[in-house]
């Protein structure tokens, strides 16, 4: 035959609801993203499976540098240390040492990871309030910076201090009320009652500690500045006590992290890459109440920044397969996707944006998207506008660089690969898909349950 | 399958059933189907003419066709709202 | 007789409906401008908006994305109208879409030539409800006392600050007036459910409300501004009928408050006038009314002064307006051919 066939495409049609709003201009949401780096979403998938992760090493890098310069164009001394539960993968911790990244830990895993990754032990912030005692003899050992989160953790530290003769460098953490809701009062003392200046107290007049840092994090999905300008002068108010007091230099400030990222709240009105601050206003409202406090110019403290979310989220993106199309009883499309919420955790309390990878033409329809588990819970967007995708279509879902590779669950289906893009648009697989035996190598089956009959 | 016959159709694809005073939109296929419903063709006409004009095949567009038959059947455009006799 | 600048503008909040919109009276003003020969262009969300269909008032709609797509869709989409209309000016009128007109205000100006005359990111998050307090105490304006909370176990401990009643406010909209503590832990839980926290309470006043339509030259000054009280409400808490009135108190507060903030742009300012003789601000919307036309009525043409400052022109302040004027609100059943309708529906264009 010799007429070349039309595109086809799904037959829709929508009912025009009085009262409900257009969808004239709202093709951003639904613009194709066929490539990623300049590699084809459909070669990706092709060659490493589907669904995927790919993280865009340029926009790690460039997104890195961006809040460097925020914060280094306002505050002389300024060290980033990369918060591994974020994204521990090793590519991405490196690639952020790489920038200069010291590291940010939670746990005893976490802290062997940066040492094999080959992070001093000097530039390792051990934070969480369960350090074992085994671990922490490690860090004290290491000479890490350990952020002290309850009394009996200061009581411990001082016990192995005693023991291994090391002076171990400690800092407080200390939770305030910085006028947002809900106040994290469950990490760390507190600054209004007097515990962070008891704590502070009873470190200072044993010399068997050295406090070198004060330590706060305020928060998670921060979306007022002005709330760390508040918090960093209350942790300046109490170094220039100290200082008062003992004629010592606390060393560092670490505002830790909890930045917004360029993601949208679910219920939240505006799109989050209108409504989340920029670096330059965390940086702005940090650095301007540190240089306000009232220190010399020679005993302004380094200021350390935890950042996780809002250096990686946006490196992220994951690609899927459509699975199936349904139509639900009350007539709403359903569309199945091949990766759910076991690996994209993040979808239970963002709205994330998810773009088709192939062209269509302008007719949407309202979906739901449901993940491939059998689990009610399975849901990836309760609403969204796409063209009518059809099986084995293919979509992006944007910014998935933060925690959804740390928190993901190996449950009813097997982990995806991970790949990342390089500088120059090549890409390397990062972590393998898992297979049945990296499940099961741990595993093991008494004697007497191997064998039935059925 | 019958389609009401007042449907009033325009080439925008906006469709109106006076009836009733609702309005719907559906895309250029949508709008052909509905074309050739209301001419009296049946599944197998409508069905030989989109996989001869479109790159799609007989078992995915007749799982779309159903789909949207339903869907019309559901937006009350369909005359009595009796199946299609195959 | 000088000859009337062409001049292209676009107008949203076409929706004059029984809780209207300012875009039809924002409309009518510059159409009864001297100075300017307008073009309009309607902006709209849904199709029935009515502005859509007078012909006489709007020459040409576009539908715009919900603001809720954020900043990049509408730009997209005014790139497009502007491609075809060559736009000088565009006035929004919703609350809720001006974040994203303020963001875009630069890129509006430096891609497209289009003007806009708004308040800053600034003067727009400053005037939250939940904000106003501390709004108060910096620009030294009474605001009624009131407390955010955030959490049911706060209101026994209201008693401490408050007598009853008190208001009870979401973040955004509704309040109610409760007698009780047991009142308040039911608006609570239901504004809370709507709206998010935090929950206002605010000190229950006894007095008059007044309103006032002002416009700010973004340098301290007032251009423009007219005090009113409103004569009859409807069950939406809406003015359908009002009369300028003679307060010299008000139209000082007003001054003093555009100066501080440098104002930029149209606002309403909405105050109770106690038995006492006291002046609170209890809200400001940064955005003309939909009673603005009455502006026109009694000699000033706000609408009009935000044009010209938008453009960059000079502009001298009113010195008068004409006390006792009245404005009555009616509504208006018009006949629209199906066709239209169509159109706005189906292309997004009328």
């Amino acid at each position: 035959m010799s007429a070349k066939k039309l595109q086809y495409e799904r037959p829709v049609i929508q009912k025009l609801n009085v009262g409900l709003m257009n969808k004239f201009g709202t093709r951003t949401e639904y613009t194709p993203l066929t490539h990623i780096d300049g590699n084809s979403v459909k070669d990706l998938l092709g060659k490493f499976g589907s669904p995927l992760f790919v993280i865009s090493e340029r926009t790690l890098r460039r997104t890195f540098r961006e809040a460097n310069r925020s914060f280094k164009t306002r505050y002389p001394k300024v060290q980033f240390a990369w918060s591994y539960k974020t994204n521990y993968m090793n590519a991405v911790c490196n690639a952020f040492h790489q920038e200069g990244s010291w590291a940010e830990v939670v746990s005893g895993f976490e802290y062997q990871k940066a040492l094999n990754n080959g992070v001093p032990g000097n530039k390792i912030i051990f934070n969480g309030p369960d350090k074992t005692e085994a671990e922490l003899k490690v860090a004290i050992a290491n000479n890490s910076m350990i952020h002290i989160d309850h009394l009996d953790e200061l009581y411990l530290i001082k016990e192995i201090a005693v023991e291994s003769n090391k002076k171990p460098r400690v800092a407080i953490r200390v939770n305030m009320d910085t006028g947002v809701y809900p106040m994290w009062d469950r990490f760390g003392f507190n600054y209004e009652n007097g515990q962070a200046w008891d704590a502070i107290n009873k470190i200072m007049l044993n010399d068997k500690m050295e406090l070198v840092g004060l330590h706060s994090h305020i928060g998670t999905f921060m979306l007022t500045p002005s709330a760390y300008g508040m918090a960093a002068s209350k942790l300046s108010h109490l170094a220039l006590e100290i200082k008062k007091k003992y004629k010592k230099n606390i060393q560092y400030i670490d505002m830790g992290g909890g930045f917004a990222s360029k993601n949208t709240l679910k219920g939240s009105y505006l799109q989050g890459i209108d409504a989340s601050p920029t670096f330059d206003q965390f940086a702005e409202s940090i650095c301007t109440a540190i240089l306000n406090a009232g220190f010399t110019e020679t005993d302004l403290p380094l200021l350390i920044l935890e950042t996780g979310r809002a250096l990686i989220d946006e490196s992220g993106y994951l690609l899927g397969t459509v699975v199936s199309n349904k139509r639900l009883s009350d007539g709403r499309r359903a569309t199945i996707l091949d990766f759910g919420v076991n690996i994209l955790f993040t979808s239970f309390w963002y709205d994330h944006k998810i773009s088709p990878a192939q062209e269509f033409s302008q007719y949407t329809e309202d979906a739901v998207l449901y993940g491939p588990l059998c689990m009610n819970i399975d849901v990836i967007r309760e609403n969204i506008t796409l063209p009518p995708l059809k099986r084995d279509d293919h979509v992006v879902v944007h910014s998935v660089g933060a925690y959804n590779m740390t928190q993901w669950m190996q449950f009813i289906a097997l982990r995806p690969a991970i790949v990342m893009i390089d500088m120059e648009g090549n890409s390397h697989i990062i972590r393998k898909r898992e297979t049945l035996d990296s499940i099961e190598k741990d595993e093991i089956v008494p004697k007497y349950l191997k064998d039935f009959k059925l | 399958m019958k389609l009401k016959k007042n449907l009033a159709l325009s080439d925008s694809g906006f469709v109106f059933d006076p009836s009733t005073g609702d309005s719907f939109s559906t895309n250029p296929i949508g709008l052909e189907i509905i074309r050739m419903l209301k001419e009296g063709k049946n599944a197998n006409d409508i069905k030989n003419h989109v996989t001869k004009t479109y790159m799609t095949d007989d078992a995915s567009f007749e799982k779309d066709y159903y789909d949207f038959v339903n869907m019309l059947t559901k937006h009350n455009l369909v005359e009595g709202g009796e199946k299609e006799k195959n | 007789m000088v000859k009337k600048k062409k001049i292209n503008i676009a107008v949203t909040g076409l929706n004059a409906i029984d809780s209207p919109g300012p875009g039809v009276p924002v409309i009518r003003a510059l159409r009864d401008s001297k100075l300017f020969d307008v073009r309009i262009i309607g902006l709209s969300y849904e199709s029935l908006e009515p502005g859509i269909y007078m012909h006489d008032i709007v020459d040409k709609t576009y539908q715009i994305p919900l603001p809720s797509a954020g900043k990049a869709t509408l730009m997209e989409r005014l790139k497009y109208i502007n491609s075809i209309e060559k736009l000088d000016v565009i006035i929004p009128n919703f609350d809720a879409e001006l974040f994203n007109f303020i963001k875009l205000a630069d890129t509006l100006k430096k891609e497209l030539k289009i003007n806009v005359f708004l308040p800053t990111l600034e003067q727009f998050e400053e005037r939250h409800k939940s904000n106003l307090p501390e709004f108060g105490k910096k620009h030294k304006i009474k605001i009624p006392h009131s407390k955010l909370i955030f959490n049911i176990k706060e209101i026994p401990s209201l008693r401490n600050e408050f007598t009853y009643p008190v208001v009870v406010k979401g973040k955004f909209y509704d309040a109610s007036i409760a007698y009780s503590p047991e009142q308040v832990a039911t608006y609570f839980n239901k504004i809370s459910a709507k709206w998010g926290l935090p929950v206002i309470i605010q000190e229950f006043l006894h007095g008059q409300e007044v309103n006032v339509t002002a416009i700010g030259d973004g340098k301290g000054n007032t251009i423009g501004a007219v005090p009113m009280r409103k004569q009859y409400i409807t069950d939406k808490g809406k003015a359908w009928s009002g009369i300028s009135i003679d307060d010299k108190n008000l139209m000082n507060m007003t001054r003093k408050l555009i100066k501080s903030t440098k104002w930029r742009g149209g606002m309403e300012l909405e105050i109770i006038k106690t038995s006492e003789g006291d002046y609170y601000l209890i809200e400001i919307n940064p955005r003309f009314p939909a009673w603005v036309y009455l502006a026109v009525g009694c000699g000033q043409n706000h609408p009009e002064a935000l044009v010209r400052l938008a453009l960059g022109q000079k502009v001298e302040p009113f010195k008068k307006y004409d006390i006792g004027k009245l404005f009555v609100r009616y509504s208006w059943d018009m006949i629209v051919e199906l066709d239209e309708f169509e159109k706005i529906s189906t292309l997004g264009e009328l």
